[in-house]
């Protein structure tokens, strides 16, 4: 296989604790750390592991943003993708539009392999690798936690609720990661470096011939019902009598 | 006239207890008329269950050797080829349903609304992001089908009693060869699933081994509940992955959920939120958990444990 693609979204850093706007727009995120999503970072490790055991030849990374999303793709330049695209939009787009941003990509670099997390942090959509797996006719296989290339197939391991299920799938396909995958590696100053002069190619969504559909609109955004802090018991004997107390043993 | 497909999640023989709360969820919707369609190689028992709930007018059967299995590349097109009038086409926030429904949704050219909470009205719904932190209501275009995923945790399983009309379906449809099943790897139990368990017991980091972490299991025997963890409990091994609890592993609204050593990061709490009552019980006075927790006791779980067990038998 020649190349595989990465998707790396900008999202708000997992240790911040999001706030509701009070106008109740969406989330603040002014001020806000922004990191790439942490299943794409997952993503751009394996890509990268599969092409250092030489089964693939180049890692491209690719975001859908504003022009900020440039800083997630230096990111992954300096984990070691070769190069990088950035498909900009002005605002935010939907999954099905993002899917076939990356379809018409992977048609049009011949890739072996989309990999995607699994989720985004911040939609928790978990969508857009099925979708382009459909509108590809391709074969998708989610939640990974184990993959091996195997010549023109990919056996890969996915996490579902009943335990470990072993899919094997034809290239090319779309895999989206799942936490266990790999523990991504850090980035070392010298490789950030080295990231500022690898290319990073920039082209509006336009230019790719997509115009977004109908999307699923947005009304409001509200803080979730908080759960009140209860008693602080000293000993079993007492946790086991508010338990008896509640009915529940 | 809303016309709902909820797509049942089965294990071949045995309906998935998610299949019975998506019908809760869809009978949230005024005035719908609710099918289910179960995909299997041997549909029948299956079938059978599907017509007890509550609510249903029909459940189809398209039985194929090709669904013996579910595997999306296969499952999807049969769903794109039965949509037809259906206003609304359904499934649970399982993995089984988190991995088939965004790509029915793309078979049909729309985009999916991900883990309803609570139905505003036919194409308005409430679902959370951002692990919980916020709750978005959102608006399906209206004229295209709603495809959609339901969070589970957020509905009860709809009652059964019904006889609905059982019939079988032909969707024809040509299915690729490209992916193929190899096997299921899963740490069989008798012990109440944890999706739908009343009560459940979960460890986190602080058991240590896995050996340790059998204190969970005996204490939910004890208990008759079921077993989760935290994600750095079954990343460091103490236990499998299908026990993960939180934003990316089970959502669960048990009446009891007792979090043993676990510190309790908002990644976990987001999958226990709806939870009756929470126990945590920690050394760490200031672990985050006690900000959730109905009940909380502070102390060694190595000495609080055997204490509880005895207590509880």
């Amino acid at each position: 296989m020649d190349k595989i693609i990465v998707g790396l979204k900008r999202v708000v850093d997992y240790n911040v604790r999001v706030q509701v706007k009070s106008d109740g727009s969406g989330v603040e995120t002014d001020g806000v750390k922004m990191s790439i999503n942490p299943f794409d970072e997952i993503a751009l490790e394996e890509a990268l592991r599969i092409k250092e055991s030489g089964a693939a030849t180049e890692v491209v990374a690719v975001s859908i943003g504003t022009s900020e999303s440039q800083q997630q793709l230096r990111t992954g330049l300096a984990m070691g993708a070769d190069r990088a695209i950035l498909v900009t939009v002005d605002g935010d787009i939907d999954p099905l539009s993002i899917a076939r941003v990356f379809k018409a990509l992977a048609e049009k670099e011949s890739a072996g392999l989309v990999m995607l997390g699994k989720q985004a942090i911040d939609g928790d959509n978990s969508q857009v690798a099925q979708m382009l797996a459909a509108l590809w006719g391709r074969p998708q296989a989610t939640f990974a936690s184990g993959v091996t290339i195997e010549g023109d197939s990919a056996r890969v391991v996915r996490e579902v609720d009943a335990g470990l299920e072993t899919v094997e799938v034809d290239l090319p396909a779309v895999l989206s990661v799942d936490l266990r995958l790999n523990e991504p590696r850090y980035v070392k100053l010298p490789d950030i470096m080295k990231a500022k002069k690898k290319p990073l190619d920039e082209m509006p969504l336009a230019d790719l011939g997509i115009e977004p559909g109908p999307v699923i609109k947005e009304l409001q955004y509200a803080a979730p019902e908080g759960r009140q802090r209860g008693v602080t018991v000293d000993d079993v004997a007492s946790l086991v009598a508010a338990l008896k107390d509640k009915g529940l043993v | 006239m809303t016309k709902v497909l909820i797509i049942a999640e089965h294990d071949g023989s045995a309906l998935n207890p998610s299949t019975a709360k998506c019908v809760s969820c869809a009978a949230a919707i005024d005035g719908a008329e609710i099918d289910i369609a179960v995909l299997a190689a041997d549909t029948t028992g299956i079938a059978a269950e599907a017509a007890e709930l509550e609510a249903v007018s029909r459940v189809l059967t398209i039985e194929r050797a090709e669904n013996e299995k579910p595997i999306t590349a296969k499952l999807a097109p049969q769903i794109a080829a039965i949509a037809g009038d259906y206003s609304h086409i359904m499934g649970p926030s399982t993995t089984f349903g988190k991995d088939l429904m965004p790509h029915v949704a793309a078979l049909l050219g729309v985009n999916q609304v991900s883990d309803i909470m609570t139905v505003e009205n036919s194409h308005t719904f409430k679902r959370p992001v951002y692990a919980g932190n916020a709750i978005v209501t959102v608006e399906a275009p209206a004229g295209s089908t709603v495809v959609a995923t339901v969070r589970v945790a957020s509905w009860q399983a709809a009652n059964g009693g019904n006889s609905a009309t059982i019939a079988p379906l032909d969707a024809a449809a040509e299915l690729p060869m490209h992916t193929r099943y190899v096997s299921l790897e899963s740490a069989a139990s008798d012990r109440p699933d944890l999706q739908t368990a009343a009560k459940v017991v979960a460890g986190g980091r602080a058991l240590g081994s896995e050996e340790q972490f059998g204190l969970i299991y005996q204490l939910a025997d004890a208990l008759g509940a079921g077993v989760g963890a935290s994600r750095a409990a079954v990343d460091a091994g103490y236990c499998p992955n299908e026990l993960q609890v939180g934003q990316t592993g089970k959502i669960i609204a048990p009446d009891l959920y007792i979090a043993i050593g676990i510190s309790g990061a908002i990644q976990h709490v987001t999958g226990i939120k709806d939870a009756g009552t929470i126990v945590a019980i920690n050394k760490d006075e200031e672990a985050p958990i006690f900000e959730v927790a109905d009940i909380g006791m502070v102390g060694d779980l190595f000495q609080i444990l055997p204490e509880l067990i005895d207590a509880v038998n």
